[in-house]
């Protein structure tokens, strides 16, 4: 169990305002943090780090006090066992794919863990270049390789597939759910992206202002109707035809275009960008917008 | 020809060098990490040499390190050196007018990289002197390089706080500098030529070298 409650004054271009969570995250758990930028995600990722120290509150893993205010504790990262996979990656320069894995490890670590996690992460063919010859896909494995190698008992994420194109996200998306999954971690991660959110979470906290606007699964969170789907997507609304009576609507979930028909009470305040889910109930699909946008105004 | 100036100038640069490395590292690393009010002063304090006459810098030294001042006498009596008129004051005068172009390039590369390198390594419990050695001082070569030969370069090209603090000793601290002034002053220009012409190579050889690999001539030869 991670339990952060913490105040901090905070600086976003001309603004203050004041980073304020009570937050308490069940082990084995991966949450998601999603909402609008200098909302404070990436403020509260760090505090949980030990690289942004809170003026005061309180930030506990299991038994053990990573930060105390009252009690003058403030554990440093060096001693949270925390994995964090930074947004920039912070890949070291000087050190190749293998040596990064390398300094990485801790001493505790089986000596195995190096090259199954290269094997996993399909990156063996890389182990011997530097950083800089790597695509940004290639890199975000690193960088997720690097803070597994770690074994940590926190893996905090920020915002690692922004930069990416969708079949990279999805197939990195995978690997940071077997990840997660397979070591029992307890992962934290901001995200921008409804669908990554959807697919990967059981948890999301929606941040406003520095504050957590909402807290639960994710599927309750984003969709006005609670929906006992037999499948369900998320995609993107890329156009509405009315044909006669009905709508055609083209959605694009990852990379397919897919057509759904509709009726036109269901495509009521539907438009063109908005994120929606795709979801079937017996045989036909039925389509419901996502209420994301009114969360990140 | 008398090589001595030139030798004493070589080891005079190199030994500054060395000490600079040694005192510059720390010190900019702890500029580039601090946000404590001093660093202004710090800082200051650092490019001061930049600016001042080296007439200035080496008249306070001659006070300061003078056996009848309490510093000097006190260095006299424990450590058993005299810093007046000695190799062992050039040594100290030198760092102290060589230390902004050392720390300056340190400082600047450090402060370039992102910070998410060593908070990176932070996280992987890796101490502060462990995120220097491996982590930053190996990703700014470029800018150690460049440190080192301007601080060995313009400790050749020292005069004013030598001839100050130094004098015109032979074989003690009569450095090529010195001696181009000494000849000169007995109109043997053929010698000053000598000494003048040895200094002019040598500092664009080694500028020029800088130059070469931090603009990635030399890549082809040389993996940097």
């Amino acid at each position: 169990m991670v339990e952060v409650r913490i105040h901090k004054k905070l600086r976003a271009g001309t603004a203050e305002f004041t980073l304020n969570t009570d937050l308490t995250i069940a082990e084995g758990s991966l949450l998601t943090i999603y909402g609008p930028s200098g909302s404070g995600k990436t403020s509260l990722l760090r505090s949980i780090a030990g690289l942004l120290p809170p003026d005061r509150g309180y930030i506990a893993f299991k038994d053990r006090t990573w930060f105390d205010s009252e009690k003058k504790i403030n554990l440093p990262p060096q001693k949270r066992n925390i994995g964090y996979v930074f947004q920039d990656y912070a890949l070291f320069p000087n050190m190749t794919v293998i040596e990064n894995l390398k300094f990485a490890k801790s001493k505790s670590a089986p000596d195995n863990i190096i090259p199954d996690l290269l094997e996993v992460m399909d990156l063996s063919a890389l182990a011997n270049q530097k950083p800089e010859t790597l695509s940004g896909g290639q890199k975000q494995r690193v960088a997720l390789a690097r803070a597994l190698v770690q074994q940590p008992d926190v893996l905090l994420l920020d915002e690692p597939l922004a930069a990416l194109d969708t079949d990279m996200r999805q197939s990195l998306q995978d690997h940071i759910l077997d990840a997660h999954n397979k070591l029992g971690l307890t992962t934290i991660m901001v995200s921008h992206d409804l669908g990554e959110i959807m697919k990967l979470s059981d948890t999301t906290a929606t941040m406003k202002e520095g504050r957590i606007a909402q807290l639960g699964p994710p599927g309750e969170l984003f969709m006005e109707k609670h929906i006992s789907g037999k499948f369900q997507f998320t995609g993107t609304v890329l156009h509405l035809i009315q044909q006669d009576v009905i709508y055609i609507i083209s959605v694009l979930i990852g990379n397919n275009i897919v057509k759904v028909v509709a009726h036109p009470s269901e495509i009521e305040g539907i438009l063109p960008g908005d994120k929606v889910v795709v979801a079937s109930k017996a045989f036909n699909p039925v389509i419901y917008k996502i209420s994301g946008n009114s969360i990140s105004e | 020809m008398n090589w001595e100036p030139l030798r004493l100038t070589f080891e005079l640069a190199m030994t500054t060098t060395l000490v600079l490395l040694f005192v510059s590292v720390p010190l900019a690393f702890w500029l580039s990490k601090t946000t404590s009010r001093i660093k202004p002063v710090i800082e200051t304090l650092v490019s001061m040499p930049l600016v001042l006459p080296p007439t200035v810098l080496g008249f306070y030294f001659l006070l300061a390190f003078s056996p009848n001042n309490a510093f000097g006498s006190w260095i006299n009596e424990w450590l058993g050196i005299q810093l007046v008129f000695s190799f062992g004051g050039l040594v100290v005068a030198s760092v102290i007018y060589s230390l902004p172009f050392m720390v300056q390039p340190i400082q600047a590369g450090l402060t370039s990289l992102p910070p998410s390198l060593s908070e990176a390594a932070a996280t992987m419990g890796k101490s502060g002197i462990t995120q220097l050695f491996r982590v930053l001082l190996p990703n700014i070569r470029k800018s150690l390089l460049t440190g080192i030969v301007l601080a060995f370069a313009h400790t050749v090209g020292e005069f004013g706080v030598v001839l100050m603090i130094g004098g015109n000793i032979p074989g003690e601290t009569r450095v090529a500098s010195i001696a181009i002034y000494d000849e000169v002053e007995s109109l043997n220009y053929v010698a000053a030529n000598r000494y003048s012409l040895i200094l002019f190579a040598l500092t664009f050889a080694l500028l020029l070298l800088v130059y070469l690999l931090n603009g990635g001539y030399l890549k082809r030869f040389w993996k940097w």
